[in-house]
């Protein structure tokens, strides 16, 4: 699924190289490896007298998911820290759009857990709609109570399926 | 002629006016999933499983490849009218489908992007109804280290076939093989990598993972190009239709041809986007004025779209037969079945006639139904994308976090999208490949069970995968395509030798 072919020959300094996050992913799947071999062990990776153990087969897993990640990392390593030397990964442009949305999903996420899905629902819209869109107030509310609402009919109403409500909703009376 | 006598008889299952319903239904959320981004045929049909629990799983099967079908019509609307590939695998149609726009030759790239996919997916569907019966026949005599040999075979095709670096694509592997261990081991009831999180005890859904990865990564990725549509606007009429008919028509080799390609990739778990890709260059290489393709060629339409359609179907013949998906989305329509209690497999032809059958027939009309609703409706699709993304978005957000609420009803899993999300975005930045990461969190149950039972057969001997020449011979292909990049280095070094001595 790689539709971005991100090269498009930005001159060095104007965005982050490839190395860091590449080194950051490696020690990621590092770490996961070492998570999956310890427990492995812990649940025996040999046999037992029913036949192979909890841990035979995710043993292999972790170490070979080990030993690419180390891969990975050293040849991350090679290519030096010099900007020239990297790919870009992006532009800090580029990273601050992602950010711009990233930081209103986080708190939407967090925000849902706690009250139910609508009210964050209509808050992360209108949000959106306010902060990048730059549309009419009422086009806004109008956009950010609508969505949620049908949400409702076609999920709970229609097709049964319940959704997660929040103190607000439970002092409606839904 | 058994197959045809069960084929009118899935026509009789899946011709029913509710199940027609459902098609329609299906096919134009599957268009709308395609056109916006963001949401593509794996997600988009993650997030809408949960509402066919409460059908019968015929109609929701119906309805649920409908919206897979629609998925692959509409990224053609995008890509040609754009210059914006909805899906992965049309971007080798914006080559030659956007400069046809400009040309304002629109409604032909559009008419020969909706027939070639038509046609494709038809042929395709031909393949599994007269292969599939007999695979599934054959299949049956398989034990477990068959079922291994064939599961090992799909996951080294992976590694020999995918662009990306090899050492990635294992990495991205095992990671799924590993998230998909967390939690009790189906064999021994034992718990693993809980590590005493009792949110893990389920382990890692692998839908929450389609919508992370695919969903909410991919609106960080839309989000990092700073999104400005604009687009060329297009209404197709039937003479416009008619004519490009008359000179498709013309270029029956090059459906031929894109045919195959996209069927063997499709079967074999390449794909429908390298299928594509592989589909174009192929036209391009063969074509007697290979300049003028990317300036607006009709085959430069022709060939991906064929191809795309013939790998998007026939990656369903394995998932049916042998219950090993061919791509990300056949891979969560298989999920479905095991939701609703089908085990997708040789026996399914047996113990399910009907389902089988209503499936493979309702392929046949879904796709004649999307050709007609996406023929008279370009206009509207090409309207939903003038929606600003400031409103897409923050929609597309809510929805992807529906999608995963509704899965297990779990608030935990919101938090995994979120979490799969970036991965997604970090993965596709540093050309980790998604799909060997999904399928083997699909897979990794089944996988591990047919070695552990393998391993049992044969008391820990490795000798089993060669005990007789179809698992043997499967092995071996397996093996040949794993090391196939090794090859590659080895040939790439020996030029380089060449020539320096050359030279």
């Amino acid at each position: 699924m790689a539709t971005q072919e991100d090269d498009k020959g930005a001159e060095p300094g104007a965005g982050i190289g490839t190395r860091g996050p590449e080194l950051g992913v490696a020690l990621l799947l590092v770490v996961l490896a070492l998570l999956v071999i310890t427990d492995s062990l812990r649940v025996g990776t040999g046999w037992a007298d029913d036949g192979p153990r909890s841990g035979y087969f995710p043993f292999y897993v972790g170490l070979i998911l080990l030993a690419s990640a180390l891969w990975i990392g050293f040849s991350a390593l090679r290519t030096g820290p010099k900007a020239q030397a990297q790919e870009v990964f992006a532009e800090y442009s580029q990273l601050k759009s992602v950010w711009a949305i990233l930081w209103p999903m986080t708190v939407f996420v967090a925000a849902v857990t706690q009250l139910g899905i609508y009210l964050p629902s209509a808050l992360l819209i209108a949000y959106f709609m306010w902060r990048h869109g730059h549309h009419r107030w009422w086009l806004t509310a109008v956009v950010a109570i609508g969505v949620p609402l049908s949400f409702y009919l076609v999920f709970e109403r229609w097709f049964l399926v319940p959704l997660p409500k929040g103190p607000i909703e439970a002092w409606i009376g839904l | 002629m058994a197959e045809l006598q069960n084929l009118m008889h899935g026509f009789s299952v899946a011709a029913t006016l509710p199940n027609l319903g459902f098609m329609l239904i299906g096919i134009i959320l599957g268009i709308l999933i395609g056109v916006l981004p963001g949401l593509g045929g794996a997600n988009g049909v993650a997030i809408l499983l949960p509402l066919t629990f409460s059908m019968n799983p015929t109609s929701a099967i119906i309805m649920l490849s409908c919206i897979y079908w629609g998925a692959l019509f509409g990224g053609a609307i995008t890509s040609i009218l754009f210059n914006i590939p909805g899906e992965p695998w049309s971007v080798a149609t914006t080559f030659d489908g956007y400069p046809m726009a400009q040309q304002g030759r629109a409604a032909q790239a559009l008419t020969a992007a909706f027939t070639s996919s038509f046609v494709g997916a038809i042929f395709a569907v031909l393949l599994i109804t007269f292969t599939a019966p007999w695979l599934a026949r054959f299949a049956l005599q398989f034990g477990p280290a068959e079922f291994f040999a064939v599961q090992l075979l799909t996951f080294c095709s992976f590694v020999g076939m995918s662009k990306e670096p090899p050492v990635k694509t294992i990495a991205a592997m095992m990671l799924g093989f590993a998230l998909a261990a967390v939690g009790m081991d189906s064999m021994t009831g034992q718990l693993r990598m809980t590590y005493g999180y009792t949110d893990l005890l389920k382990g890692f859904g692998f839908l929450i993972a389609v919508i992370g990865l695919f969903g909410i990564g991919e609106i960080l990725l839309t989000m990092e190009e700073g999104l400005a549509f604009k687009g060329k606007s297009a209404r197709i009429n039937f003479r416009v239709v008619w004519q490009t008919w008359g000179e498709l028509i013309k270029l029956w080799k090059l459906f031929l041809r894109s045919t195959l390609v996209g069927c063997w990739m499709g079967i074999t778990p390449g794909g429908a986007t390298p299928a594509s890709f592989m589909s174009y260059g192929m036209a391009r290489r063969m074509s007697k004025d290979p300049s003028s393709f990317g300036k607006g060629r009709i085959e430069g339409v022709v060939a991906p779209e064929t191809a795309a359609h013939a790998a998007g179907t026939a990656a369903l013949l394995p998932m049916l037969t042998l219950g090993i998906p061919g791509s990300p989305t056949a891979a969560v329509l298989l999920g479905g079945l095991l939701i609703w209690g089908l085990q997708p497999g040789p026996m399914l032809f047996i113990e399910q006639p009907d389902f089988v059958w209503g499936l493979i027939a309702s392929m046949y009309i879904g796709n004649i139904v999307g050709l007609i609703v996406v023929l008279t409706t370009v206009p509207w699709w090409a309207a939903i994308l003038r929606i600003p993304f400031s409103v897409i978005g923050p929609v597309i957000i809510v929805i992807c976090a529906i999608g995963a609420y509704t899965v297990n009803n779990s608030m935990f899993d919101v938090v995994m999208m979120l979490v799969f999300g970036v991965l997604g975005y970090l993965f596709k930045k540093l050309k980790y490949p998604l799909a060997p990461l999904v399928l083997a969190l699909v897979l990794g149950d089944m996988a591990e069970s047919s070695f552990r039972q393998s391993m049992l057969i044969s008391q820990g001997s490795m000798a089993i995968f060669f005990s007789n020449p179809l698992v043997g011979g499967i092995v071996t292909l397996a093996l040949v395509l794993l090391f196939w990049p090794v090859l590659g280095v080895i040939k790439d070094r020996l030029r380089q030798r060449e020539r320096a001595a050359g030279g």
